[in-house]
């Protein structure tokens, strides 16, 4: 990305010393990271680095054991979901977070169903608006009465990626977001990323992808065993030194090297 | 379920079968099927039965279709109260079933509210309020407070299967035992009757509401009905969705009105006999005319299975606590990330199922005008039982309230139809076991055919 990114005001999140513990693994130890306004920051590890669990963190769906988290630069309390969503965060879980036997739009506004004046739900109204968004991302979407448990697995992915962008988010957490996604399906998406930071949504995202990374994050934070390995900004850095991030811990020269970094590496650059 | 092969532009009305132009529910189709196989099969048997005791059995199957016994107004009428107290429970136990859980529980709830009821009428009304025999306050005040201990009680199930997080099977298990004997206990182990008059109301045959009130409520529910139908289609048009031909619709609406007003007409044309009609005219102080007859028409108790029915149908499918519900079913883990508080959920069943047993307890009791120890024993099975055989999945996620009711109606239906056609109650018990599984294992084949 070549646009440039003003990290000079309030950052939009700022996640500060997260810690989250499993019994004795230490899923999550002492990371910090930020993301501005318009940027699209990746988060890149090997599996079981964390990653889930930290953007869990932010999203509410985990209780943090330590760690606190700023939306524009005051303290926010997240302690679930309710909490995420009312700070304009939205995810797209990386299991997807759907209920199977429901159709598209009812998982589409599930927590947040449109309503007749006289509260009862407006499915009629849910449906319009669910073709509306999915026509955008998957044109060829017809299966609107089918519970989604009937769903390809792509077709899954586009409905709880409309539920993220349909309701505004400012911030947006996208974990594996194309892992399931065919080539046109992976095109609208890298368009729709685009297009939302074009509106200065905030965008954390997880993926194993680093050629992807690369054309979409501005910036890159790689966790390797529950700690930070370093931050670069994706266009100072090549794809080699990003696999050294990922594999050896090695924060490459020009990067913000955090706790999880190899310290002879660092002093020797 | 079949798929929409609509798309976002304006209808397109492609030619259809007729089935799927009706768009009708095939569960629900099959359901109804079973049960007109079975009141056929009793039917023809009864009829067969009334021959054979005549001497000479024609070998005509309409004659046995008309000399059976099983679909006269009278025993429909029979059928229809005696389904009512598993009926309206059953509409509950598809929410528990569908958020993956169990209640063990109803038949004991359905107990201790009725002993509390039937407390208050004989011994709190009169002896501590002085409300005199007949008292119209009485039966309101009973009604209330069965309907508040139902709720506590099952709120309570609730917050110990939600919020402290004990598996509702060991839960309702517990209460199964506790809320039977607790009721034991309120009554000192009496029997306690009659009870109030007025409460006796809600017990069938001994309130009802007459020819005229039956077809005006019929009629009500025809215009309620096909306005519902026609305010959805109006919806669906509004918003450029296909709809169903217009022939289509109609024919479902003819359907449904001959369905209403022929239920009516059958309650009204079982008549109430004539010694108990002089009584009634007597009572009043009047002298009934000569060659006077009058259908029962609808039971009260019926009706307010029809209300509850509707009522829960219309919280499942139009409400967000329903919504939630199956969310919740589908995937506990989505609806707490979509921010569902599930705890609450879980209390809030629990909660309408107590209500619901409290409902079937006014009901129960009234129907034998008396509370007794053993009333709603084994209840808390044939709920189940009602609730799987309609459809509703053990796995969770999936069920319908009227396929709880009709799964009720079914059993009752094969339970009654073998007794009258003289098959032993050990026999009958063995028939409905044997029915409740092959229910599941052909539901379990539908849904692989149908891939839902
Ligand atoms: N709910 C949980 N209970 C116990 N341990 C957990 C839980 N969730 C995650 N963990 C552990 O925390 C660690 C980090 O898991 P996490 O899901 O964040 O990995 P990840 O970086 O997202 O990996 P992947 O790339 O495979 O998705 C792993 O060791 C995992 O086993
Ligand atoms: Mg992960």
């Amino acid at each position: 990305m070549s646009d440039k990114i003003e990290r000079t005001g309030k950052p939009l999140i700022e996640m500060c010393n997260m810690q989250k513990a499993f019994g004795g693994i230490r899923a999550v130890d002492g990371v910090s990271i930020d993301l501005y306004p318009g940027e699209v920051v990746g988060v890149l590890g090997h599996n079981g680095a964390g990653k889930s669990v930290l953007m869990k963190m932010l999203s509410g769906a985990i209780q943090r054991d330590a760690g606190e988290i700023y939306v524009n630069g005051e303290l926010a309390e997240i302690n679930n979901p309710r909490d995420a969503r009312s700070y304009q965060i939205e995810t797209i879980y990386q299991y997807l977070a759907l209920a199977d036997n429901l159709d598209a739009s009812s998982n589409l506004f599930l927590g947040r169903e449109l309503t007749t004046p006289l509260g009862f739900v407006n499915d009629a109204l849910m449906e319009a608006e669910t073709r509306k968004i999915m026509g955008r991302l998957t044109p060829n979407f017809r299966r609107f009465h089918t519970p989604v448990a009937g769903l390809s697995g792509g077709q899954r992915q586009s409905v709880a990626i409309s539920r993220a962008v349909y309701f505004n988010a400012k911030i947006l957490i996208m974990d594996e977001p194309t892992a399931a996604l065919g080539v046109q399906e992976t095109k609208m998406v890298v368009d729709l990323v685009d297009e939302l930071k074009k509106q200065g949504i905030g965008i954390l995202l997880i993926d194993h992808d680093i050629h992807q990374v690369k054309t979409l994050c501005d910036r890159a934070n790689v966790m390797k065993n529950g700690k930070l390995v370093g931050t670069v900004v994706v266009d100072e850095v090549t794809e080699d030194d990003m696999l050294g991030m990922i594999i050896a811990g090695k924060c490459p020269p020009g990067g913000i090297p955090g706790p999880g970094a190899i310290n002879s590496d660092n002093a020797a650059a | 379920m079949t798929d929409e092969t609509n798309n976002t532009g304006p209808t397109i009305v492609k030619p259809k079968g007729l089935f799927a132009a009706l768009e009708i529910d095939t569960r629900l189709m099959g359901m109804i099927g079973a049960f007109i196989v079975i009141a056929l099969v009793f039917q023809i048997w009864t009829g067969i039965n009334a021959q054979g005791l005549t001497g000479d059995i024609a070998w005509n199957p309409f004659s046995w279709l008309i000399d059976g016994r099983f679909l006269t107004p009278r025993n429909i009428f029979n059928l229809t109260i005696q389904t009512v107290s598993v009926a309206i429970m059953a509409t509950g136990m598809v929410f528990v079933i569908v958020t993956r859980h169990i209640d063990l529980s109803v038949g004991s709830l359905l107990a201790t509210c009725s002993a509390m009821m039937a407390v208050v009428q004989t011994v709190v009304a009169p002896n501590w309020l002085g409300l005199g025999l007949e008292n119209p306050m009485i039966a309101p005040l009973a009604i209330v407070v069965g309907l508040i201990t139902g709720a506590a009680i099952g709120a309570f199930h609730g917050y110990l299967i939600g919020y402290l997080t004990i598996p509702a099977f060991i839960v309702t298990l517990g209460g199964l035992f506790v809320w039977r004997n607790v009721a034991w206990h309120l009554t000192g182990g009496q029997t306690i009757g009659p009870l109030d008059a007025n409460f006796q109301l809600f017990g069938g045959i001994n309130g009802t509401l007459g020819v005229t009130w039956s077809w005006i409520f019929g009629l009500l529910a025809v215009a309620v009905a096909v306005y519902g139908l026609f305010s959805a289609r109006r919806q669906r048009l509004s918003h450029e969705f296909s709809v169903k031909p217009v022939w289509a619709e109609a024919t479902i609406a003819a359907v449904i009105s001959v369905v209403i007003l022929g239920f009516v007409a059958v309650l009204n044309s079982y008549e109430v006999p004539t010694r108990r009609l002089a009584r009634l005219f007597e009572d009043r102080g009047e002298i009934m005319p000569e060659g006077f007859t009058t259908g029962y028409g609808l039971p009260i108790s019926v009706l307010l299975l029809i209300v509850v029915v509707v009522g829960m149908t219309v919280l499942a499918t139009r409400t967000r606590l329903g919504r939630y519900i199956y969310a919740t079913g589908g995937n506990p883990e989505a609806a707490q990330l979509a921010g569902i508080r599930t705890r609450l959920l879980t209390v809030k069943i629990f909660l309408i199922v107590g209500l619901l047993c409290a409902i079937s307890a006014v009901v129960a009791s009234a129907r034998q005008t008396f509370h007794s120890n053993d009333i709603g024993t084994l209840d808390e099975l044939r709920v189940i039982a009602a609730a799987v055989i309609g459809g509703t999945a053990l796995a969770g996620g999936v069920g319908t309230i009227y396929g709880a009711v009709l799964g009720a109606l079914i059993m009752q239906s094969l339970q009654s139809g073998m007794a009258m056609v003289g098959v032993d109650a050990p026999y009958q018990n063995i028939v409905v076991g044997v029915v409740l599984v092959l229910a599941v294992w052909i539901d379990i084949v539908y849904r692989k055919r149908t891939g839902s």
